[in-house]
């Protein structure tokens, strides 16, 4: 290939690159560029702006409420995500468990799956519960936990499995050859070996479960709400910058979340 | 520091004999090195004293504790991998001090203690250095330092220095040999470099399939090797296939007969030549066994002149003759003659 064709490919490659970056960001673009609108119904060009929509979601109760449900509900299936997601990793990598490959995909499973199917099953799963057992599953907090944990595991599952594949058991058996026991080993040198496949499992685990809309959907209870609901209710009724500003924030808190993290384990490398 | 003793250690994986009845004492402060070729069982034997496989039969002794059910961390032998296996994420002082905390050593202790092992291994003023940050030779000092902080019973080195570039090698051989006498540690060596095997130890075991084939210093290796497979390992030999016909009496598939004092017992075997004690030329005046040879292959190894030689159609032969001023080197085609003595070879019974 001569090299003025390779030059024309590569403007082709960055070209296409860049086209497609632009298409990624361009919702991000508009809602930023949404919630410092003055006007109520939002037309273009812009009549003014203002920083007054950024008040009006602070005041808002449904998304102060939501905010912390969600926030409340996204920390506790992270945790239990990650109890039940390093164990299955552990296994999976390192003992030859019974059908460990159909394991495996199943514990991948939710990520795939589209969340109106995994909401509706779980919805007729908490009912059949409740209908069983006479205890109120359905609308509870720990019914909505127990549900985001599901879409959890498998980020978790996914990349711890990967720090543990080129992990060199050898420094486990130096901390056995030095004193320690299984416990103390796993606690010591195993976990912070895989520190970064499980910071990263974390925020991308938590994050699945605060923006999730179509699970919570079927699970939320009277008066409990999860912010991207309460986002959705309100914009049944209102069209305003209102949600522009809240996502907005939403935006910036995860985006400095993420930030922070790669600061400690760069992302890029587990991911 | 302790002496050690296993016997009868024995370690089968299926159908596949990985360790077969291996009887080895290693007293204290002796520095043993289990030598062959890979898959001979080695590292399997090394990693059953270190309590990472348990044997299928057979005891493992330090000192006067009876180690077989104990599991690794009770051990209390420090051992030294091939990968070094620092723990990434911990400075050099943490690495080498994690042995002392998990033997509940005072932390107004441990301080001193890390300082001194990093002083045995020269890597004072290395303390918050991460395993990243040195080099492989640092490293490798770091993880002899970690095991030697804790005050094992016995040392145990998983071809420690087979990471190393070739000149670092030799250096790093010499300090642990010093280190090693210096402390008095009683300590195993697993390697297949039969060169860092002779230089270093004490008493060498040569171990093949599984099985412990010699034990013995370098000198009764080399000298008086127990069968063909040590006399082929350590060093070389030339090996002239025929039969014993007579006591003192060796008959070559190609017919020749030689006077060997090792020749007893009437039978198939094998003569096991060593390439130095071969004459040649002038030299052969007065030997009991010369010969004409043609020399089929010469190499030139600068101290040395590697000869392949045919005696006849059947025998074949390596000479080995020193570089010295005035040598004519033999050409592939030329006849030399060639001698050796009578007390000069081994014979091993074929088939044993």
């Amino acid at each position: 290939m001569s090299a003025g064709s390779l030059r024309l490919g590569r403007y082709a490659l960055n070209g296409a690159a860049g086209l497609s970056l632009g298409f990624i960001l361009m919702p991000l673009i508009f809602v930023t560029w949404l919630a410092f609108f003055r006007q109520e119904i939002p037309s273009f060009p812009p009549e003014g702006y203002s920083l007054q929509w950024f008040a009006a979601a602070a005041k808002n109760k449904p998304f102060i409420d939501g905010f912390l449900l969600s926030l409340q509900v996204g920390v506790a299936a992270t945790l239990i995500g990650l109890a039940l997601g390093v164990p299955a990793s552990l296994a999976l990598v390192r003992h030859r468990i019974p059908l460990g490959p159909g394991v495996s995909t199943l514990l991948l499973l939710p990520l795939v799956m589209p969340g109106i199917v995994l909401g509706t099953a779980t919805y007729v799963f908490q009912i059949e519960i409740e209908i069983a057992t006479e205890i109120p599953v359905l609308g509870s907090l720990l019914g909505l936990v127990a549900a985001h944990s599901l879409v959890v595991i498998p980020w978790v599952v996914r990349l711890v499995t990967a720090s543990l594949v080129g992990f060199d058991r050898s420094i486990e058996e130096a901390a056995q050859n030095l004193g320690a026991g299984p416990f103390t080993t796993f606690w010591r040198v195993t976990l912070p070996s895989i520190r970064p496949g499980l910071v990263a499992a974390a925020l991308f685990g938590f994050v699945t479960s605060f923006g999730n809309l179509e699970m919570s959907l079927f699970l939320v209870g009277p008066g409990r709400t999860t912010l991207p609901i309460a986002i959705l209710q309100y914009l049944e009724w209102k069209i305003d910058p209102t949600v522009a500003a809240a996502s907005l924030i939403q935006i910036v808190l995860i985006g400095v979340a993420m930030i922070v993290t790669d600061r400690y384990v760069k992302l890029s490398r587990v991911v | 520091m302790a002496r050690l003793s296993i016997s009868h250690l024995k370690k089968i994986y299926g159908d596949f004999i990985a360790v077969d009845d291996v009887d080895i004492s290693v007293a204290e402060g002796e520095f043993l090195v289990l030598l062959g070729p890979s898959g001979c069982g080695k590292t399997t034997t090394l990693r059953m004293i270190a309590g990472f496989i348990p044997p299928t039969a057979g005891s493992i002794t330090i000192g006067e504790q009876d180690v077989t059910n104990l599991p690794p961390w009770k051990r209390h032998c420090g051992l030294v991998f091939q990968s070094y296996a620092l723990f990434p994420h911990m400075t050099v002082a943490q690495n080498v001090a994690f042995g002392l905390e998990m033997h509940k050593v005072p932390q107004a202790e441990r301080g001193p203690r890390v300082a001194e092992a990093l002083r045995l291994v020269r890597l004072n003023g290395f303390d918050e250095r991460y395993p990243r940050q040195l080099s492989g030779g640092q490293q490798q000092r770091v993880a002899l330092a970690r095991a030697l902080a804790m005050e094992p019973k016995v040392l145990l080195l998983d071809e420690p220095l087979s990471n190393l570039d070739a000149k670092l090698r030799l250096e790093v051989r010499v300090e642990i040999r010093e280190l090693q006498r210096k402390l008095g540690l009683t300590t195993i060596m697993v390697t297949h470099d039969q060169e860092e095997a002779l230089t270093m130890a004490d008493r060498l075991v040569v171990m093949e399939k599984g099985q412990v084939r010699q034990i013995g210093t370098q000198r009764e290796l080399y000298e008086r090797p127990a069968d063909r497979f040590v006399a082929g390992f350590i060093g070389r030999s030339a090996f002239l296939d025929g039969e014993v016909t007579a006591p003192g009496l060796f008959r070559t598939a190609g017919g020749l007969d030689i006077a060997c004092a090792a020749a007893s017992v009437p039978g198939p075997a094998t003569l096991a030549l060593r390439p130095e004690r071969i004459a040649v030329g002038a030299e052969v005046e007065g030997l009991p066994n010369r010969f004409t040879a043609r020399v089929e292959h010469a190499s030139y190894l600068g101290a040395l002149l590697d000869i392949q030689v045919s005696l006849d159609e059947h025998d074949r032969m390596l000479l080995q003759i020193p570089n010295r001023a005035g040598l004519i080197e033999p050409k592939p085609g030329e006849s030399i003659s060639i001698g050796w003595a009578e007390d000069a070879g081994l014979v091993y019974p074929r088939g044993a």
